[in-house]
C-alpha cells in the first residue's frame, strides 16, 4: 500500500483548498524556476528514467513522447495540449484532479510545456466540467497574476501561456487528433496518422497531447527524482495511479496507488469491498469501459497495472475499475456499453460506423436471448473486423468489451438464446 | 527515393508517394473508394487495407508514405480478410437497388464487391434510410446508397472552391448533405463522376440509359474555349450523356456544368430542314430551292457588297470552306472575331494562350485583365485555383469584383489601372517583376471593345516590361471564350484587302452598303443592325439569327460532325461524330461545298481527306494534333490611348452562352436558379 509521503495528489478529495495559497502549502510552485533551470534535456531525461507512462489510456512512455518534439523550431511555433476530456466511461480522475489541484495540473503544463520548447499549452477540458473549468481558469488567473505562467514564467525568462478551451461534450474528442480538429474549430474527426502530432499537430505545428494525470505528476517526479518514481510500482510500470473505482462496491472512490497493487487488495482497502463480499463478485472491468471484462477466477489474482493486464488480454486502460457483482446482467451491461460507442463513433472510417450499430444491434437481441447460437460467432467476427481497422482508437474500444464478453461469458449467451427458445416454443 | 518490397516485388518511387502508388507501380491492384489521385487523402473508407511487416495492424495504403525498406504484402488472408469484412460493412446499409440504380453497370461498389466480397450477407437488422437531400438541378441524391467516402466534400472544398456539401450528425447518423440548395458551382457535376456509388447521378440522364447500351464517342467539347476532352454517349440519334475524357494537359479529368448537360439543348429547336422567307415568312424548302435563293442573290450583287461572319462554334473545316468560296466570289469581307475582339493575326502568340493550361502550375504570379475564368473558361479557373492553393503566387484582377474561388487583389476596374501597372507606378508591378514566372491574362471583356488594339498593346508592354516572356516561358495569354475563336484567326477567316472587319460588315448592312451577309453560326450579335440585307444563316439552331434570317441552312451541332477544333491554347483537337444531323441537315463544310456548285465557283475538295488536306496547305500546324506548339513572340497591339470606360466581362450568363445551351432546359434551369433571379418566382410560375 502507498505510503502517505509518496502521494502525488495530496488534495485528491478536496479537503484542502484548490487555491494558490493552498496548492503552494501542499508544495505545488515550490522550486519549479531551479527545475526549469536545468533545461528541458535533463527533464525530458529525468521523466524517461522515472519509467512514466501515459495516464491517459494507451500507456505510451512519456518521456520518450515528449522527445520528438523538435529540438529546433524550422520557424513554427510549437504547443503542449492537455487531454482533459475526460469521458471514459468509468473514469473520473482528471476531473477530481482539475477541481480540487488545479495548480499541480498548471506547474505540469509550464515544466513539460518548457521541456518540449512550446510556446504555449492549450488544455481542452470537457464541456460537461463547468465547475471544474471554473475552477481550472480561477487557477490559471492566480497563476498569471502570482507571475508563474506567462511572461517570464516563474522568473525563468521563459514565455508561456496556458488557454483553457471548453470542448461540446462528445467522446470522440478525447482522441488525441479530434481533440486538436475541434481545437482547430472543426468537426472533431480523428486525423490520419502518420503525420503524427508532433511533427504536424495543433494548426499544423509540432504538438504534444498529454493526459491530465499525466502532465499533472510530472513536476513532482522532477522533485523527488526520477528513481523515487521508478522505485515505486513494478518494472515497467512505475509509480503511483489514481484508480477510480465505482459500480458494486461499498465505498466507491478515487484512489491514488501503486502501480500493480492486486486488484482484489485495491478494492478490498479502499473502496470497502465488493457488495455482499467478494464471493458475491461477477466481473471487473479494470481500465474504463474500453478494455475487456475480466471474470471473478481473473480478478483474484490479477495485479493492476498496464502489463499484468495485457497479459490477461484486457487493459489498464484509464485505470477506472468497474465493479459489477453477481446481481448484474453481464450481457445488458456490455450491450449498454456497445450503445454508447455507436453512439459515440465519429462516423468518419467504415468498420467503426457501421460496426458498432451492427453489434449494438445483435447485442439487444442477445440481452433477450432472441438471436441464435451461430450468432454468438458472427458477432466476434465483426468485433473481429472492427478491431485494429479504423483509423483512430474507438474502432478498438467498441470491439474489446464484446470480444471479452463472448471470451468469458459465452455460456451465459447461450444459455440466453436457448432459454428464449424454450419459452417461445 | 524510397525502395520497398510489394508481395516480393521490389519497387521504387517517387518521395511523397503513398504505399497505395507502390502497390500499383508494383502492378498489384488496391481497391478503394475514398481514395482519388486529384483530391485530398481522406483515409476513410478502410478499403485499401494491406498489410505491412512489423506493423501489428493493416495499413491503409492510401493515407500510409511510403518507406524505404517496407514490406508489404497485398494477398494474405489477413487482407483478404480485412477486405471482406469493411466491404460486409460498406454493405450492410447499402439498398442494393443496383437494377433500378443508374450506376449500375459503372458502380465501383458493385466491382469491388464482386472482386473481394464473400457474395452473402449476415446482417439480419433492418437497414439505415436516409432522406434525399436537395442538390439542384443537375445532381440527383440517393442518399441511402451513400458509403460516405466523402469524395463530393473534398471536390467542393479543394477543386471547385465552394463550401457547399459537407457532413452532418456522427457515427450511422453521419450524412452527407448541402445547405438545403443547390451546389452553386460550375464544376458541380464532376461529382457524379466522383462518387463511386449511386448516391449522387445525373439528375437529367435519372432513369434514361442503361450505360452498356450507349455508344461511346471520344471528342472535344465547343462550348468555350478550353477544349475539354469529353466521351459523347449516345444511344440511336440522341445524346444521351456527356462525360469527361482525362486530358492530363487541357481538362485533368474535370468538365464543366455546361459542357456536360447543356446536351439535352441538342434536341430542342433545331433545324432539321432548309428555311426560305417566303411573303415575310420562313418557309420549309428544299435544299435546290434554298441554294437557288443565294445564287440568285450572289449573282447579282457585287461581290464588294457580300459578306461572312464565323460564329462562337464554327469548326475549322467550314471555316476554310467558307473563306475559300468567299475567295472565290471575290468578296474580302470576312470576319470570325464576332464578339468584335481586337484579336491581332500577324502575330500568332498575340490570340493564344501561351502559357499553356498546364503551365499555370509553374507560374507565381498572376494578373488577370478584364477576365472572368470562372465563366469564361470554368476548367482554367479551376486550374488557377489548384495553383493558389499550391501557395505562393500573387494573383491581381483588373475588372469588376466577382467571386474566383481564390483570392486575388483587386487592383481595379479598367485601363487606368493597365496604364499604372505597365508604366511600373502600380504597386502590382513589383510583385509581376519580382516573380519567376509571372503570368497575365487577358480577357475578352478587355480586347471586345473599341479602344481593344490599345488595351492589347498595353498588355503586351506589361508582359514585355515584366519579364513574363523569356526562354522557355511565356505568360502572355488571351482567354478565349468561342471555341471557334483561333481556328478562324489560324486560318485567316479575316478582312482580306481592302476588307471590311466584323463592325464595318454590320455597319455596312446597317447603311445599306453590304448586301448580303453570310453568317455561319452567328448568333451572338444584334440582328437588328443587319438593315435590309439579305441574310442566310447556316447553323444548327433555331437562335437569334434563324429568325432574321432570309435563308436558313441546317447544320451540324458539334456531336454531329468530324471537325477539328483549336483551344485557347492553339492545342489542335479532333472531335467525332456521334450521332447524325437530325432531318435533312447536314455537316457544314459538305454544305458550302454544294453550294460552291450552284454558284459556279466549285470548291476544290470532295472529300473530308481532301479539305483537311487543303488545310494544312493554309495552315501547317495543324498536322501537329494536340500539341500546342511554342510560338514566336512579336510586334502586336496598337499603341493607340485606351479610354476610361471600365473592362467589364463579356460573360453575362454562363449557362446560356450559346445556342445549344440557350435552347437546354437544364441550362436554362440554371441559369434561373443561380444567375437568374430564382428568388421572385413564384407559384404561378411554370
Amino acid at each position: 500500500m502507498l505510503r502517505d509521503q509518496d502521494r502525488i495528489f495530496t488534495n485528491l478529495y478536496g479537503i484542502h483548498p484548490w487555491n494558490l495559497e493552498g496548492a503552494r502549502k501542499r508544495g505545488v510552485w515550490n522550486g519549479t524556476r531551479d527545475l526549469i533551470a536545468k533545461g528541458p534535456d535533463w527533464i525530458v531525461d529525468q521523466v524517461k528514467e522515472s519509467g512514466l507512462r501515459g495516464r491517459g489510456g494507451a500507456g505510451f512512455p512519456t518521456g520518450l513522447k515528449w522527445s520528438f518534439m523538435p529540438k529546433e523550431s524550422d520557424g513554427r511555433p510549437s504547443y503542449l495540449v492537455v487531454n482533459a476530456d475526460e469521458s471514459e466511461p468509468g473514469t473520473c480522475k482528471d476531473r477530481d484532479i482539475m477541481r480540487h489541484d488545479p495548480h499541480r495540473l498548471l506547474e505540469g503544463c509550464l515544466v513539460a510545456g518548457f521541456a518540449m520548447r512550446t510556446q504555449a499549452t492549450y488544455i481542452y477540458i470537457r464541456g460537461e466540467f463547468v465547475n471544474e473549468a471554473r475552477v481550472l481558469e480561477a487557477a490559471i488567473k492566480e497563476a498569471y497574476a502570482a507571475g508563474l505562467i506567462g511572461r517570464d514564467a516563474c522568473g525563468t525568462g521563459y514565455d508561456h501561456d496556458i488557454y483553457l478551451h471548453r470542448g461540446a461534450g462528445a467522446y470522440i474528442c478525447g482522441e488525441e487528433t479530434a481533440l486538436l480538429e475541434s481545437l482547430e474549430g472543426k468537426k472533431g474527426q480523428p486525423r490520419l496518422k502518420p503525420p503524427f502530432p508532433a511533427a504536424v499537430g495543433l494548426y499544423g505545428c509540432p504538438s504534444t497531447v498529454n493526459n491530465v494525470e499525466t502532465i499533472a505528476v510530472a513536476p513532482e517526479i522532477l522533485r523527488r527524482g526520477a528513481p523515487w518514481f521508478a522505485g515505486l510500482g513494478r518494472e515497467n510500470n512505475a509509480g503511483t495511479k489514481v484508480f477510480c473505482i465505482s459500480g458494486h462496491v461499498n465505498a466507491p472512490c478515487n484512489v491514488e496507488e501503486e502501480m500493480g497493487i492486486p486488484l482484489k487488495e485495491l478494492i478490498e482497502k479502499h473502496a470497502g469491498g465488493v457488495r455482499g463480499g467478494w464471493d458475491n463478485l461477477l466481473a471487473i472491468i479494470p481500465g474504463g469501459s474500453s478494455v475487456p471484462v475480466l471474470p471473478k477466477t481473473i480478478c483474484d489474482t490479477v495485479l493492476m497495472d498496464f502489463d499484468s493486464l495485457r497479459e490477461v488480454r484486457s487493459g489498464l486502460g484509464t485505470a477506472a475499475v468497474i465493479v459489477m457483482d453477481k446481481s448484474t446482467d453481464i450481457v445488458e451491461a456490455i450491450c449498454n456499453l456497445s450503445h454508447f460507442y455507436m453512439h459515440e463513433s465519429c462516423g468518419q472510417c467504415t468498420p467503426c460506423r457501421e460496426g458498432t450499430g451492427w453489434m449494438w444491434r445483435v447485442l439487444t437481441r442477445m440481452v433477450q436471448g432472441r438471436a441464435d447460437i451461430e450468432e454468438i460467432d458472427t458477432l466476434l467476427d465483426v468485433a473481429n473486423q472492427v478491431e485494429g481497422h479504423t483509423i483512430c482508437a474507438l474502432g478498438d474500444a467498441a470491439a474489446w468489451p464484446v470480444q471479452g464478453l463472448i471470451r468469458h461469458f459465452r455460456p451465459e449467451i447461450e444459455q440466453r438464446i436457448l432459454d428464449y427458445k424454450q419459452r417461445a416454443a | 527515393m524510397p525502395t520497398l518490397t510489394v508481395d516480393g516485388i521490389e519497387v521504387t518511387v517517387e518521395p511523397g508517394s503513398t504505399v497505395l502508388q507502390a502497390c500499383e507501380e508494383a502492378g498489384k491492384d488496391i481497391p478503394r473508394f475514398c481514395y482519388h489521385e486529384r483530391l485530398s487523402i481522406a483515409g476513410n473508407c478502410r478499403m485499401c487495407l494491406v498489410e505491412m511487416e512489423r506493423s501489428p495492424k493493416p495499413i491503409a495504403s492510401c493515407a500510409m508514405p511510403a518507406g524505404d525498406n517496407m514490406v508489404i504484402h497485398t494477398n494474405t488472408p489477413l487482407v483478404k480478410k480485412a477486405r471482406e469484412g469493411v466491404m460486409e460493412f460498406l454493405l450492410i446499409n447499402h439498398p442494393l437497388d443496383c437494377p433500378i440504380c443508374d450506376q449500375g453497370g459503372e458502380c465501383d461498389l458493385q466491382d469491388q464487391a464482386m472482386a473481394f466480397g464473400v457474395g452473402s450477407s449476415r446482417y439480419e437488422e433492418n437497414k439505415r434510410a436516409v432522406t434525399e437531400k436537395n442538390m439542384g438541378p443537375l445532381i440527383k441524391t440517393i442518399m441511402t446508397r451513400c458509403i460516405h467516402c466523402t469524395r463530393c466534400i473534398r471536390f467542393a472544398e479543394e477543386v471547385a472552391g465552394v463550401d457547399a456539401i459537407g457532413a452532418v450528425n456522427r457515427g450511422e447518423h453521419m450524412e452527407i448533405t448541402t445547405l438545403e440548395q443547390a451546389v452553386n458551382s460550375e464544376l458541380s457535376g464532376n461529382v457524379i463522376d466522383l462518387c463511386p456509388v449511386g448516391a449522387l447521378t445525373s439528375k437529367p440522364y435519372a432513369f434514361t440509359a442503361r450505360s452498356w447500351e450507349l455508344t461511346k464517342t471520344e471528342s472535344v467539347d465547343a462550348m468555350d474555349a478550353v477544349g475539354s476532352n469529353v466521351r459523347v454517349d449516345a444511344r440511336g440519334p440522341e445524346v444521351m450523356r456527356i462525360l469527361p475524357r482525362l486530358h492530363e494537359d487541357v481538362n485533368e479529368e474535370w468538365i464543366s456544368d455546361k459542357t456536360r448537360f447543356a446536351y439535352d439543348g441538342l434536341r430542342r429547336q433545331r433545324l432539321d430542314t432548309p428555311y426560305l422567307r417566303r411573303d415575310g415568312k420562313l418557309q420549309p424548302a428544299t435544299w435546290q430551292e434554298a441554294f437557288a435563293a443565294i445564287a440568285e442573290k450572289v449573282k447579282a450583287s457585287d461581290p464588294q457588297r457580300i459578306a461572312a461572319l464565323a460564329g462562337d462554334m464554327a469548326c475549322a473545316e467550314s471555316m476554310l470552306a467558307l473563306k475559300d468560296l468567299f475567295g472565290r466570289i471575290g468578296s474580302p469581307h470576312m470576319d470570325c472575331r464576332q464578339d468584335g475582339a481586337a484579336l491581332d493575326p500577324s502575330c500568332r502568340a498575340s490570340y493564344l494562350f501561351n502559357t499553356t493550361i498546364a503551365g499555370i502550375e509553374d507560374a507565381d504570379a498572376l494578373l488577370l485583365i478584364g477576365a472572368n475564368p470562372r465563366w469564361e473558361a470554368a476548367i482554367i479557373n479551376a486550374r488557377i485555383r489548384k495553383r493558389w492553393l499550391a501557395g505562393g503566387i500573387d494573383i491581381g484582377l483588373i475588372g469588376p469584383q466577382v467571386d474566383l474561388t481564390y483570392r486575388y487583389e483587386h487592383l481595379g476596374a479598367g485601363p487606368q489601372t493597365l496604364s499604372e501597372i505597365a508604366s511600373g507606378s502600380h504597386p502590382f508591378t513589383a510583385k509581376l517583376r519580382a516573380a519567376e514566372r509571372p503570368m497575365l491574362i487577358l480577357g475578352m471583356g478587355a480586347l471586345a471593345r473599341p479602344d481593344g488594339a490599345a488595351v492589347l498593346g498595353a498588355a503586351r508592354s506589361v508582359a514585355e516590361a515584366t519579364g513574363m516572356v523569356g526562354d522557355g516561358w511565356n505568360g502572355f495569354n488571351v482567354l478565349h471564350t468561342a471555341a471557334a475563336r483561333v481556328a478562324g484567326m489560324d486560318l485567316g477567316f479575316l478582312p482580306g484587302e481592302g476588307g471590311r472587319d466584323i463592325a464595318g460588315i454590320i455597319g455596312g448592312a446597317s447603311s445599306g452598303d453590304i448586301d448580303m451577309v453570310y453568317l455561319l453560326g452567328v448568333d451572338e450579335i444584334d440582328m437588328d443592325l443587319l438593315g435590309d440585307a439579305f441574310v442566310v444563316y447556316q447553323g444548327s439552331h433555331g437562335d437569334a439569327a434563324a429568325h432574321r434570317a432570309d435563308v436558313v441552312l441546317p447544320g451540324a451541332a458539334y456531336t454531329e460532325k468530324n471537325a477539328t477544333w483549336v483551344n485557347t491554347e492553339g492545342r489542335v483537337q479532333l472531335g467525332r461524330r456521334s450521332i447524325f444531323p437530325p432531318g435533312d441537315a447536314r455537316e457544314d463544310w459538305t454544305i458550302i461545298r454544294a453550294l460552291s456548285d450552284v454558284l459556279d465557283c466549285t470548291l476544290p475538295y470532295d472529300s473530308l481527306g481532301a479539305l483537311r488536306k487543303h488545310m494544312l496547305e493554309v495552315a501547317p500546324h495543324f498536322a501537329r494534333i494536340d500539341e500546342p506548339a511554342a510560338v514566336e513572340w512579336g510586334q502586336f497591339g496598337g499603341a493607340g490611348v485606351m479610354d476610361q470606360v471600365p473592362f467589364n466581362y463579356l460573360i453575362e450568363d454562363f449557362y446560356l452562352t450559346n445556342p445549344i445551351a440557350r435552347a437546354s432546359q437544364v441550362m436554362a434551369e440554371c441559369s434561373a436558379l443561380f444567375v437568374g433571379s430564382g428568388a421572385e418566382a413564384t407559384g404561378t410560375h411554370g
